[in-house]
């Protein structure tokens, strides 16, 4: 088979990017990197099927639910966020599915890892980005983020997956 | 210490460790504690194992705990319920790891014997060895003594102890009012969130009936919500109260408005469900019924304390486990309307994941303040847990039961008082 490397590189190079937006907070830029329409989904199921909008999910946040998150996260009211250490979290096994004009459809693993008083809490997913190219690269028009710890018991989580 | 102190069985030295106003902290701490609350508690009273909404069919089946030992909830083809305990009867394999679903039968993977939905041992491998050791009638799956009200459904290892209508008492008509969220259709289950803590589950029993915290470590949530719908959760101020309803159980009443939902269905529709209503107008559903279904997607306005593992708390059921002295599981369970109209019951889980679970925007912080009670109470060789709010402001309800502001601790001396009666039970001097 062959790979479009140059898309695949394209592709990861965002998603890096974005991962690295996120375990150093710089959640006004990420934000920013959405279409208005986007969704950012984690299912309360690993196998989950698609259908999130009829299901219970942990996160189902569109702009609104996104910008009050991020307001969350960062505006000092609320106890856990501030409590919240670094994460640094690992994106790779990153997978074309759909290479279309207007939508490019990508899966990839992640460990995310946080420190969290004093304790090392893993959280292993797979996840999927469908993005929309634009002139300055892609925009997020979904991110679902299917965490191994779904299908059992989360602890609570102050920052973005 | 004295002598005679040491000398005491461990659940006496608990049940005095609870006073009127005052716990002590050993109580969130003490692994030898911890280990006689789930023989004293959870093997001794009604405990929640589920809703009957979550086994609707024959062959349907949930997994569930009555504190530290699993059990399956499972309907047989006569649509009778059981309580099962999780166990083979051969070797003590779990039969049974799924967390809900349909199943014919349920098969222990380590030998092969198979069970019945109503747990009968059905057939096994190779029975020819057993002929004349036992009989297959007298080991079936060991089944636990359960009752509904209203579809919840709990179950107990005592058959002894009183119905479980008795044992929810003064809770019954509470529980009444909270099914009536479904908008006129049979409240049902839609789905749950899952996370756990590191600290003691009597740290989240007392959560549910604390209304005083909500205002405070919530605020993130509050700046997030609409003036109107802030304005409804200011209710510290407000005509609120807990009363305790006995047997451990007790309501906190934070929002008056809405305890009957199927009241005031002439009031406007509120702007954060205006969408909703607009919905349902398309669906073609006439004005009465949208208000109607409006006002049930509010949820109640009350937390409903059932002792010792369940709350109905407002729109959801938060189910807690017992997992070790300084582990908690939950499980915040969404509820809808079973034939609601779909925009109903999403706007129901849309609401459920804005505040509740591990990523909503209430939970992480209330999950934040029991770790760290669970952490800070065990500084200090001596210490003590207040629970004495309101003592000095407290007056007879309606129904003539104790009952304090809304910011009391009522509920939670109701809570440890049955705690206090059941860990001294058999233990008298």
């Amino acid at each position: 088979m062959k790979l479009n490397t140059q898309l695949l590189n394209d592709v990861t190079a965002f998603i890096w990017y974005e991962a690295d937006l996120l375990d150093h907070k710089g959640y006004q830029e990420w934000l920013q990197l959405w279409s208005n329409d986007g969704l950012y989904i984690v299912p309360a199921e690993f196998d989950a099927d698609d259908n999130y909008e009829d299901t219970l999910n942990l996160a189902l946040d569109n702009a609104d639910m996104r910008r009050m998150r991020i307001a969350r996260l960062e505006d000092g009211e609320s106890v856990s966020a501030n409590a919240t250490g670094n994460t640094v979290r690992m994106v790779s096994r990153v997978r074309l599915l759909e290479a279309g004009d207007d939508l490019v459809i990508a899966r990839c693993a992640m460990t995310l890892n946080e420190m969290r008083h004093g304790k090392l809490v893993t959280y292993p997913a797979d996840v999927e980005y469908q993005l929309k190219p634009a002139a300055d690269g892609y925009r997020l028009a979904r991110k679902v983020v299917r965490l191994m710890h779904a299908d059992s018991f989360l602890r609570t989580v102050s920052f973005i997956f | 210490m004295s002598e005679l102190i040491e000398m005491q069985s461990v659940s006496l030295k608990a049940a005095e460790m609870v006073e009127e106003g005052r716990v002590h902290k050993s109580l969130y701490s003490d692994p030898a504690i911890f280990e006689e609350e789930l023989d004293k508690v959870f093997n001794n009273t009604w405990v929640f194992v589920g809703h009957e909404s979550e086994v609707p069919e024959a062959g349907s089946y949930k997994t569930a705990w009555v504190g530290r030992q699993p059990v399956i909830l499972s309907r047989d083809r006569k649509m009778n319920l059981h309580v099962l305990q999780n166990r083979c009867r051969h070797r003590g394999a779990t039969v049974c790891e799924g967390r809900k679903g349909k199943t014919k039968s349920f098969t222990c993977p380590y030998h092969g014997w198979g069970y019945g939905l109503d747990g009968a041992l059905r057939a096994l491998p190779k029975p020819e060895e057993y002929e004349g050791v036992f009989d297959k009638k007298d080991f079936p799956l060991e089944r636990l003594r359960h009752e509904s009200y209203q579809g919840l459904v709990f179950a107990t290892y005592r058959d002894d102890i009183e119905s479980l209508e008795d044992f929810l008492g003064g809770a019954k008509k509470w529980i009444d009012l909270f099914m009536k969220q479904g908008g006129g259709y049979p409240v049902k289950v839609l789905g749950e969130h899952r996370f756990n803590f590191p600290g003691n589950w009597k740290i989240q029993l007392e959560n549910t009936t604390d209304a005083y915290h909500f205002p405070i470590i919530h605020k993130s949530f509050v700046t997030s919500l609409d003036d109107h719908t802030a304005d409804i959760f200011d209710f510290l101020h407000g005509d609120g109260f807990v009363e305790d309803l006995g047997n451990g159980h007790s309501v906190m009443v934070m929002i008056p408005e809405l305890v009957d939902l199927e009241s005031d269905l002439d009031q406007p529709i509120p702007p954060r469900f205006q969408k909703l209503a607009d919905e349902l107008r398309t669906e073609g559903k006439p004005e009465n019924e949208v208000k109607k279904l409006v006002r049930a997607a509010h949820g109640t306005g009350f937390n409903l304390n059932l002792f010792p593992n369940v709350s109905c708390s407002m729109a959801f059921f938060r189910v807690l486990r017992p997992v070790s002295v300084g582990e908690t599981e939950i499980q915040h369970v969404a509820l809808g309307g079973e034939g609601a109209p779909a925009p109903f019951n999403r706007k129901r889980m849309r609401l459920h994941e804005h505040f509740q679970g591990p990523m909503g925007f209430g939970t992480p912080d209330d999950g934040e303040a029991w770790e760290r009670v669970h952490k800070g109470s065990q500084a200090g060789n001596d210490g003590w847990i207040l629970v004495n709010r309101g003592l000095n402001n407290l007056h007879t309800s309606p129904d003539g039961n104790v009952a304090g502001a809304v910011c009391s601790e009522t509920g939670m001396r109701g809570a440890y008082q049955q705690y206090k009666r059941m860990m001294a039970a058999g233990e008298e001097k």
